[in-house]
């Protein structure tokens, strides 16, 4: 058998694509580098079958002839449940522009509240007022005062405006 | 007997599930059967443990098949275990919900769906523990996975959907990192049984066995929120129903440590990568709960000593001793039902107080002396106060780590200890804030969670100005269209941040007292109950878990329970 070049550029030039989609925020970008890893490990599971053959059919060839089925089984599954989750990544991008007409990965509120909260002076504290240290909390280093930097910030969707 | 009743975790669920979507209508005939089905999968897994205690492991070939070609299940000491303590808390928290359903009608957890994917996720649940080989791990996952999907974004509120996109990516991710994982795995040895793997691998040249494993614990790493692929829980977890975040809590991240511990152990005895394991717990453990002591939402604070403390499994299984390993399972076995339950004692608190935010809270001891207790032994329990539960697992863990005697796992012990102790002091901080002051002293501070709920109401009003605003770009196409997307933005990140001052003060309308619906009291205390009971069980369980992990180290039971006395091939 002869090793093919073709395959693993393939695989990994899915797999380049994939991830580069996959780390924008654009949802819709997710979803799509999502589907092409998945494509990725499917063509990477189909040359784990080795050399390539006939097809694994009882009484259509020789068994020293045949392909490995097991990948192709394998794959079949993978398949079937990448495009669930496909399905499903859809319906949440759906929902999520009907909520925010936004479909960028939003932000973890909490966590910037919690990054940006004073800490606490020992000076301050005083038994007779409890917890001076979180009355002082600060706002969340909020996202719509500099919202032009935000916008130009966070990758929104080409043309999603001027529907 | 075995034979029959194996599958049964996994069917039993998945039949049920089916039932429940077809009788949605009828919520209590609903509620009736998934109860039913869920205890008729607790006496299984209570007479699979009885029998794996008593026998030691054995597999049953699904369909007839000859050995390697087939899907087989294997009942071991810990799968076996592990499928009880799962199936428990899993029926703890559906009587839980349903509950809470019965109290508030399905406005926030649409019921007909909720029971049917519930179910679909405990078969995951158990395809996980009971797979036998790989691939079936895989869908295994994928199938608990699908159904944690659909639970986290149920309702399909703005925060959940924000939450929910992240736990989708991020599990995607692990879950093609596995499948790649698999794929290496079948060619390099030719096959995925877990039993014949545990030979084959060995024979393996030592750099792709090294491959092979940390790509397989990066992707159970992933499922596991090990430190550094923990940041996604925090994330996701709070901001889904109480009952969604209890059992993920619960199970979830479990599963990942159950499919580390069996990386270890049977396809990888080597310990290649035990120190990096053990710098993964370390980190863990304290960058995890100094996240736990900086929150000001008790269950951010509950996700955040989630992360910290499966850094005392990982630490158990980096041992690669006996000891350690009895540790983590013991350790696994409490974490399931004390995280649970503190989790469904914050969707109490909620309901009582109105909020999860500990800074608003004040009083709930006095306003509820019951929820005080039902909060207060879980805490003391997971801080690790003797002579509780939590304490004695730590405690069987550090002795592990002083037996195993390298600088590195003083390290640990230490760690272990710090993390303790400042579990102990986030848990104080719940409890002094939220249940030991008088409510004038809580501060109208606010989380931004709580805030966006409040801002949520008077932004409402300018949703239905959708039409509006993108009828104006097109009328001016240059600076129309982007002033509506800056519009849509604006009122995306106001509902998400809501830090306007000019909010109206909504404490009084939140702080309305509702009373507490039996059913959901009942159910937690009765996991209460359990994680107490589980500090008088100690003995016997510990002794199981020693058993356990002695299988565990020994290996020959799992191969053996597969391929009986026959060379393996």
């Amino acid at each position: 058998m002869t090793p093919t070049i073709v395959l693993p550029v393939m695989i990994g030039g899915l797999y380049a694509a994939g991830v580069y989609l996959l780390l924008d925020r654009s949802l819709t970008r997710v979803l799509l580098g999502f589907v092409l890893l998945g494509n990725a490990t499917n063509l990477l599971l189909l040359s784990t079958g080795g050399p390539s053959g006939l097809a694994p059919i009882l009484g259509y060839s020789d068994p020293e002839e045949i392909n490995d089925p097991l990948p192709q089984a394998l794959i079949l599954t993978a398949i079937v449940i990448t495009f669930g989750v496909s399905a499903f990544v859809l319906a949440i991008i759906h929902r999520s522009w009907r909520l925010a007409r936004n479909e960028a990965v939003g932000t973890d509120e909490e966590d910037r509240r919690v990054a940006a909260r004073r800490a606490p002076d020992a000076d301050e504290l005083d038994p007779d007022d409890l917890d001076p240290d979180d009355r002082a909390a600060g706002h969340a280093d909020s996202l719509a005062g500099d919202l032009d930097d935000l916008a130009d910030d966070v990758d929104l969707p080409a043309g999603s405006g001027s529907r | 007997m075995i034979e029959v009743l194996a599958p049964l975790p996994v069917l039993l669920p998945l039949l049920g599930a089916a039932g429940a979507l077809l009788v949605s209508g009828h919520p209590t005939f609903q509620r009736t059967l998934s109860v039913t089905v869920l205890s008729a999968v607790l006496a299984v897994s209570v007479v699979l443990l009885l029998v794996a205690d008593a026998e030691g492991a054995s597999s049953v070939s699904v369909g007839g098949w000859p050995v390697p070609l087939g899907i087989v299940l294997v009942v071991d000491r810990l799968s076996a275990l592990m499928l009880v303590v799962a199936s428990t808390v899993a029926l703890g928290v559906l009587v839980f919900a349903v509950g809470q359903g019965a109290a508030d009608g399905s406005e926030e957890t649409p019921l007909s769906i909720f029971h049917p994917t519930f179910l679909v996720l405990v078969a995951g649940v158990g395809n996980a523990f009971l797979a036998g080989d790989l691939f079936n791990l895989y869908v295994g996952f994928e199938i608990l996975l699908m159904a944690s999907y659909v639970l986290l974004t149920l309702g399909g509120t703005a925060a959940r959907i924000r939450g929910g996109i992240t736990y989708v990516v991020v599990s995607l991710t692990s879950s093609l990192v596995f499948l790649a994982a698999i794929g290496l795995v079948y060619a390099a040895t030719g096959t995925v049984n877990m039993a014949q793997l545990a030979v084959r691998l060995g024979e393996l040249p030592e750099g792709t066995q090294v491959l092979l494993q940390s790509m397989l614990l990066i992707a159970f790493g992933i499922k596991a929120a090990v430190f550094p692929l923990s940041a996604w829980l925090p994330d996701s977890y709070p901001t889904a129903p109480a009952p969604v975040t209890a059992v993920f809590a619960g199970l979830l991240t479990k599963v990942g440590v159950y499919a580390i511990i069996r990386t270890q152990t049977l396809l990888f005895p080597g310990g290649a990568l035990d120190d990096v394991l053990m710098w993964a717990a370390l980190a863990t453990m304290l960058i995890g709960i100094l996240g736990a002591v900086a929150q000001s939402d008790l269950r951010r604070m509950l996700s955040f000593t989630l992360v910290s403390h499966i850094g005392y499994m990982v630490f158990g299984i980096a041992l690669g001793t006996a000891a350690g390993l009895a540790g983590a399972v013991f350790y696994v076995a409490h974490h399931i039902a004390i995280q649970t339950t503190l989790f469904l004692v914050a969707g109490l608190v909620e309901r009582q107080g109105g909020t999860t935010s500990v800074n608003r809270l004040g009083g709930m001891a006095r306003r509820s002396p019951l929820l005080a207790v039902l909060f207060f032994v879980p805490a003391m329990n997971l801080a690790g106060i003797p002579p509780l539960s939590g304490f004695i697992g730590k405690l069987g863990l550090l002795q592990a780590g002083v037996a195993e005697g390298s600088a590195a796992a003083f390290t640990l012990v230490a760690g272990g200890v710090v993390t303790s102790l400042l579990t102990l002091l986030a848990v104080a901080r719940v409890w002094t804030r939220a249940f030991w002051r008088s409510p004038s002293q809580a501060p109208a501070e606010d989380t931004a969670a709580a805030a966006a709920a409040a801002a949520a109401a008077t932004l409402r009003p300018r949703a239905t100005g959708d039409g509006a605003a993108s009828s104006d770009g097109e009328a001016s196409p240059d600076g129309g269209a982007r002033t509506a997307l800056q519009e849509a933005w604006r009122r995306h990140t106001a509902v998400a941040t809501a830090t306007e001052p000019d909010l109206p003060p909504a404490a009084g309308a939140v702080r309305a007292l509702r009373p507490l619906p039996g059913t959901m009291v009942g159910a937690t205390a009765a996991l209460v109950t359990l994680t107490v009971a589980l500090t008088g069980l100690a003995g016997p369980l510990y002794g199981l878990a020693d058993r356990a992990a002695t299988d565990l180290v020994d290996r020959t039971p799992y191969v053996s329970s597969v391929f009986g006395t026959e060379e393996v091939p």
